[in-house]
């Protein structure tokens, strides 16, 4: 059991480290990374602390204190996820609606060129 | 009275030529334009040499994404009708008056050109004929009436509709979304027959495959729009 709860320890050290490393090549924004630290710093604390664990465990009504680890772990990715679908889905909006409104322009401008060349003539 | 025909077209260049033709035989005089979602062939080329106006959008929008964007200029140009014909030359252009006349007649603010009212002709596969089945016992209890041809892109809107339809559209696979966007709204849509002919060229988007998909993302369309939150999309 500690041996797993180490190597939780180290994915989590490595997702922060991981996350902090990203924001600072701007690979991932700051405010998308809140969540991602949010759960590596939760897991990494819950990996160490085994009160913690048997309190989470004896909530949930499990009597394998890894187990309700896992199940937190799972829950926060999860969340995450779901998070960067939202994301994902408003950058989608934003991504067509920005592209039809450059579609229009362009064809404003194309029609006013035409307009302005006729008038030369 | 300001009418415009729009046709989203993507790699369309083997049909929308003749379509664009067709549409000014039809309705001479007529605005056409095409919406080119990111074709990568001559479709823009030939719909601006057959004469049509061409609305380029810079990357690849899916159907729904790419009639928006004909719907909002057409709304920002001041249009009163908009009529959707497809690029790919399945519908007969001929039935164009006819859906213009239904607008102008029944005061509703959709009308939706059927294969299957009195008097349409039209043939249509085995499995897209089973999807219509489907969304025509989906779509009664939501629409409170029935509908025949809730697939159907030939579809002419009024300004009322215009307006809706340039602020929310769904995006992928329009046709039976927009019917419950419609309804959201307790706007009015009737059908009127015409003719559905084969594609002239090209493929078309939905494959055998694809037709599980398509049912089952439009089934979500469907409940997500009966259940949408107004103030959501800006």
């Amino acid at each position: 059991m500690d041996r797993l709860m180490n190597v939780v320890a180290v994915l989590s050290a490595l997702l922060i480290v991981l996350v902090l490393l990203s924001i600072r090549r701007a690979h991932i924004r700051v405010e998308y990374s809140g969540s991602w630290l949010a759960a590596g710093v939760l897991l990494l604390a819950l990996s160490r602390f085994r009160a913690l664990q048997d309190w989470i465990a004896s909530t949930l009504g499990l009597t394998d204190a890894p187990l309700a680890v896992l199940m937190v772990a799972g829950s926060l990715f999860l969340v995450v996820l779901y998070r960067s679908s939202m994301v994902l889905s408003n950058l989608k909006d934003s991504n067509i609606a920005l592209a039809q409104k450059v579609a229009i322009l362009e064809f404003q401008i194309g029609s006013l060129d035409e307009k302005v060349k006729a008038t030369a003539r | 009275m300001k009418l415009l025909i729009l046709i989203p077209a993507f790699n369309e260049e083997g049909a929308v030529g003749s379509v664009i033709g067709e549409v000014h035989a039809a309705m001479p005089g007529v605005d056409v334009l095409v919406v080119d979602d990111c074709s990568e062939d001559a479709t823009r080329h030939v719909a601006r040499a057959a004469g049509a106006r061409v609305l380029s959008v810079p990357h690849h929008l899916g159907l729904g994404g790419c009639v928006q964007a004909g719907y909002r200029l057409a709304f920002e140009l001041g249009y009163d009708y908009v009529i959707r014909v497809d690029g790919d030359g399945q519908h007969d252009p001929r039935d164009i008056p006819n859906v213009l006349e239904a607008l102008e007649r029944e005061q509703c603010e959709m009308v939706i050109g059927s294969r299957f009212v009195d008097g349409a002709q039209g043939q249509t596969s085995f499995v897209r004929a089973m999807g219509i089945h489907f969304f025509r016992a989906v779509l009664r209890p939501i629409l409170g009436r029935p509908v025949r041809d809730p697939t159907s892109g030939f579809v002419g809107v009024n300004r009322t509709a215009l307006a809706l339809f340039s602020r929310s559209f769904p995006l992928e696979y329009p046709e039976i979304e927009a019917l419950v966007v419609l309804q959201r709204k307790r706007f009015r849509f009737v059908e009127v027959p015409c003719r559905m002919r084969p594609r002239r060229a090209g493929r078309s988007t939905i494959t055998a495959v694809k037709s599980l998909y398509y049912i089952a993302h439009v089934l979500l369309g469907v409940m997500v729009n009966v259940l949408k939150f107004e103030g959501r999309r800006k």
